[in-house]
C-alpha cells in the first residue's frame, strides 16, 4: 500500500476523529447514568461557536485565548445540557423527544447560528487556532511522528479523556455509583446513592464534553464559522457509544475509523482519483449504518454493555 | 463518602422541597387537555421574548413584525399557508409514527426522496397534463418516500437497529443525493439548456400544464397541496381511532405484550407505520415541486428544514392528526416569518430558537397531564 497515503489517511481521520472522541465521551457518561441524550449535535454546535467567539474577539496571548475558548465552550455546553437534565430528570419527559427538542433549539438553525448572526461571526477568520505540537522533536521519525508527536493539545488531551474516563468508571467509587445507577436505578436508590444527583451530574458533564468536542472544529479543523459546522458529528457520536459497546476504548478505536472515512475523499481526490464529491460525504453517514446493523444484529442481541436503565425515567415510587 | 454516612443528609434535602410528582390515575378532561397546549405555547412565546430582551432586540417589535408577516401583512396569509402546506405532511409523518412509539426522525430525507421522484414523474408526463400528472407524481412520491422510510423500518424490524440513527443518517444522504442530482452531475433533473447552465445550475422545469392549480379568492391563494394535506389528516385520524389496523397500532404503541399476546404482528405494523410515515413526508415534497417550486430545488427543499419542524409541529398536536392541521398553520406563520422577515430582529436562526422552546414547553407541559404536583411531605 502506498506508505504516504497511509499516514495522511490516519493523519487526518485523528484530526476529524477527535471532536467524536471528546463528544462520544460525554455521550457514554450520559448513557451509562441512564440518560439518552439526543441532543449531542446541539450541544456540540454551541460549544463550536462559544470557542469561535471567543477565539476571534478576545485579544491576547494564544496560550491563555485558547483554552478560555475550550473552558467557555464546555460551560456553555453543560448549561444546553442542563435543559434536558431538568426535562427528562426532574420532569420526567420522553429523552427521545426532548433530545431532539435541544438539537433543534440549539442546533444549525437554531440557537447557535442565532448566536452566530447577532455577534457577526461569519466571513472572517478566527485570530487563534490550535496549533501541531512537535512533542520531544519527535515529528519527523517516519510514520509514528506525524501521528503521535505532531498534533494539537486538544488531541493530547483528548487521549488523557480517554485514560481518566475509562479510569473513573471501572475504578473510582463515583464511577461504581454511576455504573449502579445506569443498571439498577432502584437497587442504586436503595443503597443510598442519589439517582437523580448521578444522572444530572454525568448528563451535565457530558454537555461539557460535547461541547469541546465542538470547540475542535472551530478551533482545529475549519477557520472560519459555518452553520452546522459539526455536519452531523453530534449524531455519529451518539452511533459510536453503541458501536463502542459503552466503552471508552471502544469510543477512541470508533471515532478514528469514522475520521479515517470522512478525510478519504480529500485525500484520494488530492491524489487525483476522480468520484463525485457527494459519494464520499456520504461514506460516514453509511458507514454509521452499516456499523449500527451489524452491531445489532450479531452482537447486539445480548446487549453487550448497554446500561439497563437507558432510557428509561426514574420514580421511587415506580411511577 | 460510605454510602452508611448518607441517609441523614439528604433526608434533611427533602424536607427542604415540599412539593413531588405524583402520577395522576385518572385520565384529565377535554378542556384540561386542549388548554395544556395553549399554557405551554404562552410560556415558550414569554421565554422567547426573554431571550430577544437579552439580545438586545426589543420583544414586542419582533412580535408585531411576526404578526404582520404571517397574518396581517398584504398576502401574508397566503405567505404562511404556503409555509403550513410541508409542514402539514412533514407533521402528520411524524405524528403517525411518534404516537406509535416508532422514532421517524427522517422525514426530512423523506422529503426529498419525495420532490425528487416527483419532480423526475412531473417532468417526464408534465406535457400530457395534469389529469396524468398529478396522480402519477402523487403515486412516485409516495412510493419512493415508503421505500427510503423501508429501509430503517425493515433494519429495525428484523435486525434490531436502531431507528433513530439511521433514520437521521439517511436525511444526510437524501440532502446528498438532492446536490449530486443538481449541482454535480448532467442528471435528468437539471436543466441543461440555457447558456448559462453550467454556471447556474438548476432543476429542469415542469411543463407549465402540470403545475398544480391553488384555489384563489378573497385575495387567499390556497395550494392544492394544503387541500390534500388536511383531507390526509382526516384520513389518518379515522385510520387510528375507527379501523381495526389502527387499533392494533394503538395497543402495540401502549403495551406492546398485551399486542404480542393478542397474536398482533408487531413487526408488519412496525414497518406499516414507518412506510406510512415516509409516504406522508414524501408526499410534502410532491407538494414542494408542484405546488410551489416547479423544479427541483436543492436550497429551497434543505433550508426550511420542514422535516425537523414536523417533529415540533407533531408535538405541538400531542400526536393527533386533526390537531396537526392547527398547529401546522402556527409553526407555518413562524417559518414564513423566519423565511421573509430575514432581518436583524428576526433572522431566519430564531425559528429553530423558537421551535426548540415550544418543544421544551410542550414537553414539560405534558407531565401536568401525566402527572399531579402534591404539596406537602410524603
Amino acid at each position: 500500500m502506498n506508505h504516504g497515503l497511509f499516514v495522511a489517511l490516519l493523519a487526518t481521520g485523528i484530526l476529524y476523529g477527535t471532536p467524536l472522541v471528546i463528544a462520544g465521551l460525554g455521550e457514554l457518561l450520559a448513557e451509562r447514568s441512564g440518560v439518552l441524550n439526543l441532543g449531542v449535535e446541539g450541544m456540540m454546535l454551541m460549544g463550536a461557536v462559544t470557542a469561535f467567539w471567543v477565539a476571534r474577539g478576545v485579544a491576547g496571548p494564544s496560550i491563555l485565548v485558547l483554552p478560555l475558548a475550550i473552558v467557555l465552550a464546555g460551560v456553555v455546553a453543560a448549561a444546553t445540557a442542563t435543559i434536558h437534565a431538568f426535562l427528562t430528570i426532574t420532569l420526567r419527559t420522553n429523552q427521545i423527544v426532548s433530545g431532539l427538542a435541544l438539537t433543534i433549539f440549539a442546533g444549525a438553525s437554531g440557537l447557535s447560528s442565532y448566536i452566530a448572526t447577532v455577534a457577526g461571526l461569519g466571513g472572517s477568520p478566527a485570530t487563534h487556532t490550535l496549533r501541531a505540537i512537535n512533542v520531544f522533536g519527535l515529528k519527523n521519525v517516519p510514520v509514528l511522528g506525524p501521528l503521535l508527536f505532531d498534533e494539537n493539545a486538544l488531541v493530547y488531551v483528548s487521549w488523557l479523556m480517554v485514560v481518566g474516563v475509562s479510569l473513573y468508571i471501572n475504578r473510582t467509587r463515583p464511577g461504581l455509583h454511576l455504573r449502579a445507577v445506569g443498571e439498577d436505578p432502584h437497587a442504586a436508590d436503595s443503597m443510598g446513592i442519589s439517582v437523580t444527583r448521578v444522572r444530572y451530574a454525568h448528563t451535565i458533564a457530558g454537555g461539557a464534553f460535547a461541547g469541546i468536542g465542538g470547540a475542535f472544529y472551530t478551533l482545529a479543523i475549519s477557520p472560519e464559522w459555518s452553520d452546522g459546522i459539526t455536519n452531523g458529528a453530534g449524531w455519529i457520536a451518539i452511533a459510536l457509544v453503541i458501536f463502542a459497546f459503552w466503552r471508552p476504548t471502544g469510543v477512541l478505536a470508533g471515532a478514528y475509523l469514522f475520521g479515517v472515512v470522512t478525510s478519504l475523499g480529500s485525500n484520494l481526490e488530492a491524489r487525483g482519483v476522480q468520484l463525485p464529491s457527494e459519494l464520499f460525504t456520504a461514506l460516514p453517514y453509511l458507514l454509521t449504518m452499516i456499523v449500527l446493523v451489524v452491531v445489532s444484529s450479531g452482537l447486539g442481541k445480548r446487549r453487550l454493555g448497554a446500561p439497563a436503565g437507558l432510557g428509561i425515567p426514574y420514580a421511587r415510587d415506580g411511577g | 463518602m460510605t454510602a452508611t454516612l448518607q441517609p441523614p443528609v439528604r433526608r434533611r434535602a427533602a424536607q427542604a422541597v415540599p412539593v413531588r410528582l405524583e402520577r395522576r390515575l385518572d385520565q384529565p378532561g377535554r378542556i384540561h387537555s386542549a388548554l395544556l397546549p395553549v399554557g405551554s405555547l404562552l410560556l415558550a412565546m414569554v421565554l422567547v421574548g426573554v431571550l430577544l430582551g437579552i439580545a438586545g432586540h426589543d420583544p414586542f417589535a419582533a412580535l408585531s413584525q411576526v404578526v404582520s408577516a404571517a397574518v396581517t401583512g398584504q398576502g401574508s396569509i397566503s405567505a404562511t399557508l404556503t409555509s403550513a402546506t410541508p409542514l402539514l405532511f412533514t407533521g402528520l409523518a411524524a405524528a403517525v409514527a411518534f404516537r406509535m412509539r416508532i422514532w421517524n426522525i427522517g422525514g426530512e430525507g423523506q422529503l426529498y426522496i419525495g420532490a425528487i421522484c416527483a419532480a423526475g414523474v412531473g417532468i417526464a408526463t408534465g406535457a400530457s397534463g395534469l389529469a396524468v400528472a398529478l396522480p402519477l407524481m402523487l403515486i412516485a412520491a409516495a412510493l419512493g418516500g415508503a421505500l427510503w422510510a423501508a429501509i430503517p423500518a425493515l433494519l429495525r424490524a428484523f435486525l434490531n437497529t436502531n431507528e433513530i440513527l439511521t433514520s437521521l443518517m439517511l436525511n444526510y444522504v437524501a440532502g446528498l443525493l438532492l446536490g449530486y442530482l443538481i449541482l454535480d452531475s448532467t442528471s435528468y433533473w437539471r436543466d441543461m439548456s440555457g447558456p448559462t447552465a453550467l454556471v447556474y445550475p438548476q432543476g429542469k422545469s415542469l411543463a407549465s400544464a402540470a403545475f398544480w392549480p391553488g384555489f384563489t379568492g378573497g385575495g387567499l391563494i390556497i395550494p392544492l397541496g394544503l387541500v390534500f394535506g388536511v383531507a390526509l389528516a382526516v384520513l389518518v385520524f379515522v385510520m387510528i381511532r375507527h379501523t381495526w389496523f389502527g387499533y392494533q397500532l394503538r395497543v402495540t404503541a401502549d403495551n406492546a405484550q398485551a399486542g404480542r399476546y393478542a397474536g398482533m404482528a408487531s413487526r408488519r405494523n412496525l414497518v406499516a407505520v414507518m412506510m406510512l410515515s415516509g409516504a406522508l413526508a414524501a408526499l410534502g415534497g410532491a407538494s414542494q415541486v408542484g405546488d410551489f417550486s416547479h423544479l427541483l430545488d436543492p436550497s429551497g427543499l434543505q433550508q426550511p428544514q420542514y422535516g425537523y419542524t414536523g417533529i415540533v409541529v407533531a408535538a405541538l398536536a400531542r400526536y393527533n392528526p386533526l390537531a396537526v392541521v392547527l398547529s401546522a398553520l402556527f409553526l407555518g406563520a413562524i417559518t414564513n416569518a423566519g423565511l421573509n422577515l430575514q432581518s436583524a430582529t428576526f433572522p431566519q436562526s430564531l425559528t429553530g430558537v423558537i421551535e426548540g422552546i415550544i418543544l421544551f414547553c410542550v414537553l414539560g407541559g405534558e407531565v401536568l397531564s401525566r402527572y399531579r404536583f402534591v404539596w406537602g411531605r410524603r
